[in-house]
């Protein structure tokens, strides 16, 4: 050979297997959802049958939306996730700016509270925490939900905005400083809009988080008018009925919400993700 | 200096940063210090169904249970369950991260190349994370049905039995560790390839300019890169793993019989589950679990600080 082999030119063997093992994980990625997608337009009967499509039909979202309490539920989780996320981003911001910029007394523990914190499992929580709310009158209320999902993801969110924020230079905190800003202004005004990546990532976070939360919502939220989704979708196949059809149906229809938000974020995601991680 | 001259000095220095985290002490504080001191003290009792303050009807009846020191601890320290429990647990949780971590690893390393279609692949092994948890796991359950899932459906096309996916012991922990990194993978996949973006290209061009080969460079650029990454995405997705409530309750409830039930499930199972419901013997085995991660937290700290990471 008289050309040496760049680099970025592969033998095509190996350009094959790249792409042959590739596929296969898209493949076992996207497959799952893709049957679900798939089912949810079959009659309810032929759930289980393997053709692609049988007797294409809406009938499962028809019945879904029209016949059972799906819309309530979307409405709980609507309001529960809505304030979470936008309370959650904000304290995390806060919270990371905070143990980002200042050495202050308290923050070696706070540091490890934040990460104790995710060790905590439901099942010790789950009965004290019911009699809290209980006693506070939270239970059934979407304010309960949301305190409990911001403890969730409130520390893992702080985190990754401490690592976004080490990334921003200090110097552009001083000039904020020199111009006679206060530290509350630096950071609302002059860091916040550069850390907006950051915000898409722990945004996206503790939506998918409070979305797809199955436990404390399954606890905290009884009778069917109060459900969220997770509760509800679980009303559709357990011990006593086994409606896989409008199960389909209702699952596609939470999944959509969950996947245009991540869709919007995933841009970001790679960076922010890296952000917060390297720099944990 | 009296101590409330420097109270206030401190308050003037650092009352601003205090200000910031305020909103999550005091929620962290209130909604997960109270319960897990009232666990504690729970756990050191007998409280169960029968005994907790309770109304029935217009009748309020009065707690009746005792405080009975560490006999709870003994007696799941003792009984062989908890032992069975948290060796499924390890295994569980070692299984679902090291397989995890090497797609993830493998996956991201084959995305970090000029490839056509890469958009695509990227979009496609992420979707698992787009897709709230729950309800990929119903899926799953849909797809491993023994009678009529098209798991079994695509065997019996390829003339193999029937697998028992949920039904037989063996089985069933294969298959919830499976979805288990089928969700897991995405997350991993992220995180490292932001970090293998951000190891710069130049050290792989020196390195082949050296001589270096594929293996070479993998294990001396690309490992070392990645460390710091690695660390804090392994140890989180040790406790999430460890913790995996979802997952395993979803899917098969613990069973066949208590096969696939890690600690936090059960748990969860004495308390909510069984009958009467346990609550002291519940909040020991959350101690205990609590105990087991943060010693894990702590050892991988230290590992991790030996090697120049501070915070």
């Amino acid at each position: 050979m008289t050309v040496a082999r760049r680099r970025n030119e592969r033998h095509w063997l190996a350009s094959a297997g790249l792409h042959t093992a590739l596929a296969l994980a898209a493949v076992i990625a996207v497959f799952p959802p893709l049957w679900l997608l798939i089912t949810s337009f079959k009659p309810r009967n032929d759930a289980f049958s393997t053709s692609l499509v049988s007797h294409f039909t809406l009938a499962n979202y028809t019945h879904v939306v029209a016949d059972t309490e799906f819309l309530t539920w979307f409405k709980n989780s609507v309001i529960i996730v809505g304030l979470t996320t936008v309370l959650g981003v904000f304290i995390a911001a806060t919270t990371g700016y905070a143990v980002s910029r200042f050495r202050f007394p308290g923050m070696r523990p706070l540091m490890w509270l934040l990460l104790i914190t995710q060790m905590f499992p439901v099942a010790v929580l789950i009965v004290p925490l019911y009699n809290l709310l209980a006693s506070l009158g939270l239970l059934n209320q979407p304010a309960g939900l949301v305190i409990t999902y911001l403890t969730i993801a409130v520390p893992f969110c702080a985190w990754m905005m401490k690592g976004f924020f080490d990334t921003i230079p200090v110097e552009i905190d001083e000039a904020g400083r020199v111009d006679g800003l206060n530290p509350f202004g630096t950071f609302w005004r002059l860091v916040l809009p550069l850390a907006r990546p950051g915000l898409a990532v722990t945004g996206f976070y503790t939506f998918v988080t409070a979305w797809a939360e199955v436990a404390y919502a399954s606890a905290f939220m009884t009778g069917e008018e109060n459900l969220t989704l997770a509760g509800g979708l679980q009303t559709f196949v357990n011990q006593y009925t086994n409606d896989w059809g409008s199960m389909t149906a209702a699952a596609v229809i939470i999944a959509v919400p969950a996947a245009l938000v991540f869709a919007f974020a995933q841009r970001h995601l790679v960076s922010g993700l890296t952000a917060g991680t390297t720099k944990g | 200096m009296t101590l409330a001259v420097r109270a206030r000095r401190a308050l003037g220095t650092h009352w601003y940063a205090w200000a910031m985290v305020a909103p999550v002490v005091l929620v962290i504080g209130v909604i997960i210090g109270y319960p897990l001191v009232r666990g504690g003290y729970l756990s050191l009792t007998d409280a169960n169904e029968a005994n907790v303050e309770r109304s029935i009807g217009m009748n309020h009846i009065p707690a009746t249970y005792h405080f009975v020191g560490l006999d709870n601890y003994r007696a799941v320290l003792t009984d062989s369950v908890f032992w069975d429990r948290l060796g499924w647990t390890v295994a569980w949780t070692v299984a679902c991260v090291c397989v995890t971590f090497l797609i993830g690893l493998t996956l991201a390393t084959m995305l970090n190349r000029t490839l056509r279609g890469r958009t695509f692949y990227r979009l496609a092994l992420i979707l698992p994370w787009a897709i709230p948890a729950f309800i990929s796991v119903f899926t799953w359950r849909m797809l491993y049905n023994e009678k009529n899932g098209i798991l079994n459906k695509l065997l019996a096309g390829g003339g193999i039995d029937a697998v028992p996916w949920l039904n037989d012991p063996t089985w069933a922990k294969l298959s919830v560790i499976a979805v288990n990194v089928w969700l897991g993978v995405p997350f991993m996949l992220v995180a490292l390839l932001g970090g293998l973006q951000s190891i710069p290209g130049e050290l792989y061009e020196a390195a082949e300019m050296d001589g270096a080969g594929p293996w070479q460079r993998f294990r001396n650029i690309t490992v070392p890169g990645l460390r710091a990454v690695s660390g804090t995405v392994i140890l989180l997705s040790t406790i999430w793993t460890f913790n995996m409530f979802p997952v395993i309750y979803l899917l098969t409830r613990g069973g066949p019989g208590d096969a696939t039930e890690i600690l936090v499930t059960y748990a969860y199972r004495l308390s909510f589950v069984d009958s009467p419901r346990d609550f002291s013997g519940s909040a020991a085995w959350g101690v205990l679990i609590l105990a087991l991660l943060s010693v894990v937290a702590i050892v991988y700290r230290r590992a991790l600080r030996k090697q120049g990471e501070v915070w």
